[in-house]
């Protein structure tokens, strides 16, 4: 018996040895990559003005921290191309399945913010509807949320529907042994599911060099037989083509396909995090450069897509935004300490039945 | 009535569920054309093809994921672990997502999944093959943990557990798949899922028992009544939900209470039984409630299992402590003196 491996099938499965990129840092075009489209100029006006929103979001979501109005709050300021460009791919009924720093990617997606940030606010676990919306719980515990992308691939292939799954990881996230089995049960069982991992360079303080001794994250594709790109996660095009790519081959039967984008988060891990104790400011300072927005606005400016008064409307869009978010999640959230029991199970148990009703005579027992 | 071993019971259970539905499906290690290696799958592949009952990668976090994703997708997976031990690398997706996940959308999505798990021992496993494993997740809300001790009731649970809306963590008590039993017809079945049942009546004292340890009890009954006294057998079915009625209506009416668990006694079901009971009864008992339960050991090498195994002469030596003479139980303070 003799094993063979064919060079080609290899390199079919391995990523470009540079990110791929259609803008540079300056904001200038780079001659194009081969085998990626560019996007239609309209859809990049439209990943503009989502982006400029994100970002005002994302600033509101950290000012509501620290006025108390959310528990906590996980930024992912300078991920905006990542975030806007994994909504735009995904078409209304493919399933998102996000983490905990991917907001902006949820609210870009036209959820309702309050909801979104309902986990945040310490309202309930999750506050919108993920069969409604198509966007599974924000997840907390890292990867696990992947081999659910592939079940729900796997699920819409067995019923005939067209609909890709796209799941969102962080590096970290890729040293976890549940981000495995996901790449491989999707390999194996052909699923139409996108990994896209947002390398932001941190997993809170750990540097993705104390994470990984891969070239880069986009190579573990290739030991389960999926094939894998890489990306400049901070220019906007680049990361919308390749993912556009990637849920156009995995729609057209293709299988999965992993994406790894190169980014920074600018922002500590969360508001209770202390970046300075594991990061330098020079550090920070460099990548501000590389910022997404900017860079693309520079772009569309190049290419006379965008003037002064459209880079004006998309801001007081995104301030009305802001300023009816923030009135919102000034009204304490209504609770009632009775539904804790009410999702349990289907029907409560008989043993729930008696602890509700401990708890109301608790909440209606005179004051001593 | 048709008669067959646990394992016929459950395999027809799931060729049942699999014919009636077409959302049911299922999946693990080794059960496609093997069936299973305790043959609990055997035949379904053929008889389903490979879309519906197929065998998984060997990850075990990865099916259990892989069934949530197809719960949330419309489908009702009923996945098996190969066994016990071997359950522990997916307790992150059980414990976080499957038994959360109803709650954490505030009702808005459920799992109708089952997990199939062999545990116990008595079958001379070698090591990581004979866990009692149950009191992990009965201790995790949002899960049904459900054990049979008899075919019928590993029919038509795995039935009840397959059609449930909430996820079912399904027991199979290893040592009982080989025992024979009759299978009753669907029209003539009595109580059911949540609901413990009285294998034998008796009088003088309530043995609660679950899953491999009900025959235990029964033969330790039948010893008993050799000698004049009279135990009743209260089989739970399920740990959870518990049935608290039927259980206090036995110890009420019998005055004593023994709780018989396999399992390792510390922070076990058992603890919790005893709990429950000494709470519910208390102006009922003529004797405090005492446990019979596996030591506090890892699972023992195969040759020593049996001096861990409760075994009758455990339950009825704990039955004698039960104060029967009107006299404390001074063979327990004895021990605790020295």
């Amino acid at each position: 018996m003799s094993v063979r491996t064919s060079r080609q099938a290899v390199d079919g499965l391995l990523p470009s040895p540079e990110p791929v990129r259609f803008i540079a840092e300056d904001g200038t075009a780079v001659p194009a990559p081969a085998g990626y489209p560019a996007p239609a100029d309209e859809q990049l006006l439209e990943a503009y003005r989502r982006m400029v929103l994100g970002r005002r979001f994302d600033r509101q979501a950290t000012a509501l921290t620290k006025q108390g109005r959310l528990a906590v709050y996980p930024s992912s300021r300078g991920q905006e191309a990542c975030q806007i460009a994994g909504v735009l791919a995904l078409r209304e009924d493919d399933w998102l399945f996000p983490t905990y720093r991917d907001c902006v990617a949820l609210v870009s997606r036209g959820m309702d913010p309050v909801e979104v940030l309902t986990l945040l606010r310490g309202g309930w676990h999750c506050g919108y509807d993920p069969a409604a919306t198509r966007v599974a719980p924000q997840c907390t515990p890292l990867a696990t949320q992947t081999v659910h992308a592939v079940g729900m691939a796997e699920a819409l292939r067995r019923k005939g529907e067209d609909g890709v799954v796209m799941a969102f990881i962080g590096d970290g996230g890729t040293s976890e042994g549940d981000f495995h089995e996901a790449l491989n049960y999707a390999a194996v069982l052909h699923a139409p599911v996108v990994f896209f991992v947002q390398n932001n360079k941190y997993a809170i303080s750990v540097p993705l060099a104390r994470q990984t001794a891969a070239p880069a994250l986009a190579y573990k594709g290739i030991g389960y037989g999926i094939p894998s790109e890489q990306v400049d996660g901070n220019d906007l095009v680049a990361v919308l083509s390749v993912l556009t790519e990637a849920v156009r081959r995995a729609r057209s039967g293709g299988g999965p396909f992993l994406v790894e984008a190169h980014t920074y988060r600018m922002d500590a891990h969360t508001n209770a995090d202390d970046a300075t104790r594991y990061r330098e400011t020079e550090e920070v300072e460099r990548w501000e450069s590389a910022d997404p927005l900017a860079r693309l606005e520079t772009y569309l400016r190049g290419r006379g897509l965008l003037d002064d008064e459209a880079v004006a409307a998309a801001h007081s869009a995104a301030e009305e935004y802001a300023a009816r978010l923030r009135d919102e999640m000034n009204a304490d959230p209504e609770t009632d300490p009775f539904e804790l029991f009410d999702h349990v199970f289907a029907e409560p148990t008989p043993q729930l039945r008696e602890q509700r009703a401990l708890l109301a005579a608790e909440l209606t027992a005179p004051e001593d | 009535m048709t008669t067959m071993t646990m394992a016929q019971a459950l395999n027809a259970a799931l060729r049942d569920a699999l014919r009636e539905d077409e959302r049911v499906l299922v999946f693990g290690e080794d059960v496609g054309p093997l069936g299973g290696v305790f043959r609990v799958t055997d035949g379904l592949t053929k008889e389903f093809g490979e879309d519906r009952c197929f065998d998984t990668p060997l990850a075990e976090a990865g099916i259990v994921g892989l069934a949530v994703g197809m719960a949330m997708g419309g489908f009702r997976p009923a996945v098996e672990m190969q066994f016990d031990a071997f359950a522990y690398p997916a307790f992150e997706q059980i414990a976080s997502h499957v038994a959360k996940l109803r709650n954490r959308t505030r009702g808005r999505l459920s799992l109708p999944m089952v997990i199939r798990i062999p545990y116990a021992g008595g079958i001379g496993g070698v090591e990581h093959h004979c866990d009692s494993s149950e009191a992990y997740y009965a201790h995790t809300p949002g899960l049904k943990v459900v054990t049979p001790a008899t075919p019928d009731d590993a029919y038509w649970l795995l039935r009840d557990a397959i059609a449930d809306p909430d996820p079912v963590v399904f027991m199979e008590p290893k040592r009982l798949y080989w025992s024979k039993g009759e299978i009753t017809p669907a029209d003539r079945r009595a109580g059911g899922f949540g609901q413990a049942v009285v294998r034998r009546a008796g009088r003088d004292a309530t043995l609660v028992a679950y899953g491999p340890s009900v025959p235990v009890a029964l033969q330790a009954a039948e010893s008993a009544a050799q000698d004049g006294i009279s135990l009743e057998v209260v089989d739970l079915r399920t740990i959870v939900p518990f049935d608290d009625e039927t259980v206090v209506a036995s110890v009420r009416k019998t005055g004593r209470c023994v709780v018989v668990q396999e399992a390792q006694g510390f922070a076990g079901v058992g603890a919790e039984i005893a709990a429950r009971v000494q709470e519910r009864c208390f102006h009922s008992l003529a004797a405090p409630v005492l446990r019979v339960a596996g030591f506090d050991i890892p699972y023992p090498p195969p040759i020593l299992e049996h001096a861990h195994l409760p075994d009758v002469d455990r339950i009825l030596d704990t039955v004698d402590r039960l104060q029967f003479g009107d006299e404390p139980d001074l063979l327990h303070l004895a021990r605790e003196v020295s």
